[in-house]
C-alpha cells in the first residue's frame, strides 16, 4: 500500500484512540460526575433527584454506552455543554479559536522572516565568526522557553521604556486591525523566538547540505552570480526541512499557546483549556483537547501530503 | 573514562558538560539543605531587598533568601526532570525493544497507543493528566514521563528492527542464547549510543515542561520551590524586584542550554554520520 493511502487510513484510526483516551482520562477523575458539575451544591440533591440528573445526562448508562453515544454526538459536532460558561462546548472553542490561529500565523511570520536568512547567511560563511554568532545565537533561542522571553520582552518594556503591553479587553482583527496588531505583535515576537531559532538552524544544516552537491558547484563553475547560485539553485531544495519544521511546530502552536497566551492574557484556545482545568468544566477540557489533537493530526497529515509534493525524489513508501 | 574525555574535547561538549555538572553540584547542594538561608525562612524586615553580600540574589516579598530558593529550586526541578525521563527511558526501552521484537499484534497495538499519545502537543497532555490527578510534584513527574515514552519508544523500535535482522543475532539465536541474553546483550548494547542522545536532549524538554507546569501553579507546590513557581511570584514585582525574574530566567535558560549542547556534543560523538543533516 502506498505511504499515503496508509498515511490516510490511520488517520481516523488514531483519531479514533485519542478519543477513547480522552473520554476515559475524565472518567477517572476521582469523584462522580455530578459532584464534579454541582461542586458543594451536589451535597444538597435528594437520592431521588441525584438520580434524574444521572438520568438526564445519561450517566446512569454502562460505561461503553456513554462512550458511544458521547462519540456519535462528537461525531455530529456536539462536544457537549460547558457548565461554567452554559454554552456548547465547541461554540466557544470556536470563539476563541481565531486569536489562536492569528497568533499561530504571526508567529510563524516572524521565525521564517528571522530565521531563514540567518540560517542561509550562516551557512554561506561556514566556520566563521560570523556563523559561530548566529550559530551560538540560534542555540540560546532555542534553550529559552517562551514563557521566559515573554516575561523578559515584557520588564525590558517596562524597566527601559516605562510602557506596558497594551493587556485587558481583546481586540479581534476585523474590529479594529491595528490595535490588535498592536496587541498581538509582542505575544507573536515570544512565541516565534524559539521558532526562528530553530528555523535558523534546520535551513544553516539543509543549507550546507545542499552548498556542496554537484549540481552547486556545476552553477558555480559555470560562473553564475553567487547570490543567484544560493537563492535560485540552492534555497529551494534547502526549503524542504524547514517547510516540515514548520508544519509540525505550527500544528503545536494551533494547540494554542497556554503559556504565552496567559502572560500576555489572550483569550485563545491555550488558556481556554488552562481555565476549563482549573475550574472543572470537564465537558470544556474533553472538547478542548479533541478539537486540539484533530488539528494537531490534520496539520501532520497536511505536512506530510506538501512533503510529497515538494519533493518527488522522496519515496515514503520505503523504510516507513 | 574515554566518553568523558570525548565530551570534554569537544567544543560543546565541553561549554554543555560544564553547565550540567555544574547544576547537579548546585542541585545537590540545595536538595540536601546546604543553602546560604533557609529556603523557607521569611526575614520579615529585609522583605524584597536587593542583592547584596547578605542576600546575593536578593528577597522575595516574604523575605526569603532568593538564593537559597533558587538552589533549592534546581534541585526540584532536577527532581523531576530526570525521575520522569528516567521512567520515559524505561517505559520506552521496554515496549520499543518488545515491539520489534515480537512484532505482529503487539507491536501494532505498542506503535498505534503511541501515536495516539503522540497526537497531542506535549504540554496539552501533561495538562490533561493533571486535570484528572490533580497538581504536584509526582504528578508532573508522570505526566512528564508519559509525554516522552512514545518518543523513547520511537528512538529504540527503529534501530532495535534493523538490528534484529543483522545476522549476528540469527547467529546468537542458533547457538541457543536466551531470548533474554539477545535482547539485553545484543539489542539494547546496540541502542545504547541513540539512547543517550536522546535521554540527554530529553532532560532539556522535560526542564522546560516541568518549569512551564509551576509557572501555570500545576507542578510543585508552594511553599516549595521550583524555577517556574519563583518565575510566577515574580510576574508582578518585576519592576520594584527584578532580580526576582532575572535570577530564575537565567538559571533556566542555562540549564537546559547545557543539555542542548552535550547533546549536540555527544550526537556528534556517538553517531558522526548524522552530524551534518542534524538541525
Amino acid at each position: 500500500m502506498s505511504y499515503l493511502a496508509r498515511r490516510l487510513l490511520t488517520f481516523p484510526l488514531v483519531m479514533l484512540g485519542v478519543s477513547i483516551l480522552v473520554f476515559f482520562a475524565i472518567r477517572m477523575v476521582p469523584g462522580d460526575a455530578i459532584t464534579a458539575m454541582l461542586g458543594t451544591e451536589a451535597g444538597l440533591l435528594t437520592p431521588a433527584q441525584r438520580a434524574a440528573l444521572a438520568a438526564y445526562f445519561g450517566i446512569d448508562k454502562p460505561i461503553l454506552v456513554q462512550y458511544w453515544s458521547w462519540l456519535l454526538g462528537v461525531l455530529q459536532g456536539d462536544l457537549g455543554i460547558s457548565v461554567i460558561h452554559g454554552k456548547p462546548a465547541l461554540a466557544i472553542i470556536l470563539e476563541r479559536f481565531p486569536l489562536t490561529l492569528q497568533l499561530a500565523l504571526m508567529s510563524m511570520c516572524v521565525a521564517l522572516l528571522v530565521g531563514l536568512p540567518a540560517g542561509v547567511f550562516a551557512a554561506t560563511r561556514n566556520e566563521k565568526m560570523s556563523d559561530l554568532a548566529v550559530r551560538i545565537f540560534a542555540m540560546i533561542g532555542q534553550s529559552t522557553p517562551n514563557f521566559v522571553v515573554g516575561l523578559l520582552i515584557i520588564y525590558a518594556l517596562s524597566a527601559g521604556f516605562g510602557i506596558l503591553p497594551t493587556m485587558g479587553e481583546f481586540t479581534p482583527l476585523f474590529t479594529d486591525p491595528l490595535r490588535n496588531l498592536g496587541q498581538m505583535i509582542l505575544p507573536a515576537i515570544t512565541l516565534g523566538f524559539a521558532f526562528a531559532a530553530s528555523v535558523t538552524r534546520i535551513s544553516r544544516s539543509a543549507m550546507l547540505d545542499v552548498l556542496s552537491d554537484d549540481y552547486v558547484r556545476t552553477a558555480r563553475s559555470k560562473g553564475v552570480p553567487k547570490r543567484s547560485v544560493i537563492w535560485r539553485h540552492a534555497l529551494p531544495n534547502a526549503l524542504i526541512p524547514v517547510v516540515t519544521l514548520s508544519g509540525v511546530e505550527f500544528g503545536y502552536l494551533l494547540g494554542g499557546a497556554v503559556l504565552v497566551e496567559q502572560i500576555y492574557a489572550l483569550p485563545g484556545l491555550g488558556r481556554l483549556v488552562l481555565e476549563a482545568i482549573l475550574q472543572r468544566d470537564y465537558a470544556l477540557v474533553q472538547g478542548c483537547v479533541l478539537f486540539i489533537a484533530f488539528n494537531f493530526l490534520v496539520v501532520n497529515l497536511l505536512v506530510d501530503l506538501l512533503y510529497v509534493t515538494l519533493d518527488p525524489r522522496i519515496r515514503l513508501g520505503e523504510g516507513n | 573514562m574515554s566518553m568523558l574525555r570525548a565530551i570534554f574535547s569537544h567544543p560543546s561538549g565541553r561549554i554543555g558538560g560544564t553547565i550540567v555538572l555544574l547544576y547537579i553540584v548546585v542541585a545537590l547542594l540545595g536538595m540536601s539543605g546546604i543553602t546560604p538561608h533557609n529556603p523557607l525562612q521569611q526575614f520579615r524586615i529585609d522583605r524584597l531587598h536587593a542583592p547584596s553580600a547578605l542576600y546575593w540574589m536578593g528577597t522575595d516579598l516574604f523575605g526569603r533568601d532568593v538564593a537559597s530558593r533558587l538552589m533549592n529550586g534546581i534541585g526540584q526541578s532536577f527532581l523531576v526532570a530526570f525521575c520522569s525521563v528516567a521512567i520515559a527511558t524505561f517505559a520506552g526501552t521496554v515496549l520499543g525493544l518488545t515491539a520489534a521484537w515480537f512484532g505482529k499484534a503487539w507491536d501494532g497495538l505498542v506503535m498505534r497507543i503511541m501515536d495516539v499519545l503522540l497526537a497531542f502537543p506535549a504540554i496539552l497532555l501533561a495538562l490533561l493528566i493533571i486535570a484528572v490527578v490533580g497538581p504536584g510534584t509526582w504528578t508532573s513527574v508522570a505526566a512528564i514521563a508519559i509525554v516522552y515514552t512514545p518518543i523513547f519508544t520511537r528512538v529504540v523500535r527503529g534501530p532495535a528492527l534493523s538490528i534484529k535482522a543483522r545476522e549476528f543475532v540469527d547467529a546468537a539465536r542458533t547457538f541457543g542464547s536466551s531470548r533474554r541474553y539477545i535482547l539485553t546483550r545484543h539489542l539494547l548494547l546496540n541502542l545504547v549510543a541513540p539512547l543517550t542522545v536522546q535521554v540527554t536532549l530529553a532532560l532539556a524538554w522535560s526542564l522546560l515542561t516541568e518549569a512551564g507546569l509551576s509557572f501555570l501553579g500545576l507542578g510543585t507546590q508552594p511553599p516549595a520551590s521550583s524555577l517556574g513557581l519563583m518565575l510566577a511570584d515574580s510576574r508582578n514585582l518585576m519592576e520594584n524586584a527584578p532580580w526576582m525574574l532575572i535570577f530564575p530566567a537565567v538559571a533556566i535558560m542555562i540549564s537546559i542550554l547545557g543539555f542542548n549542547l552535550l547533546g549536540d556534543a555527544l550526537r556528534d560523538i556517538l553517531d558522526p554520520k548524522a552530524r551534518r543533516s542534524a538541525p
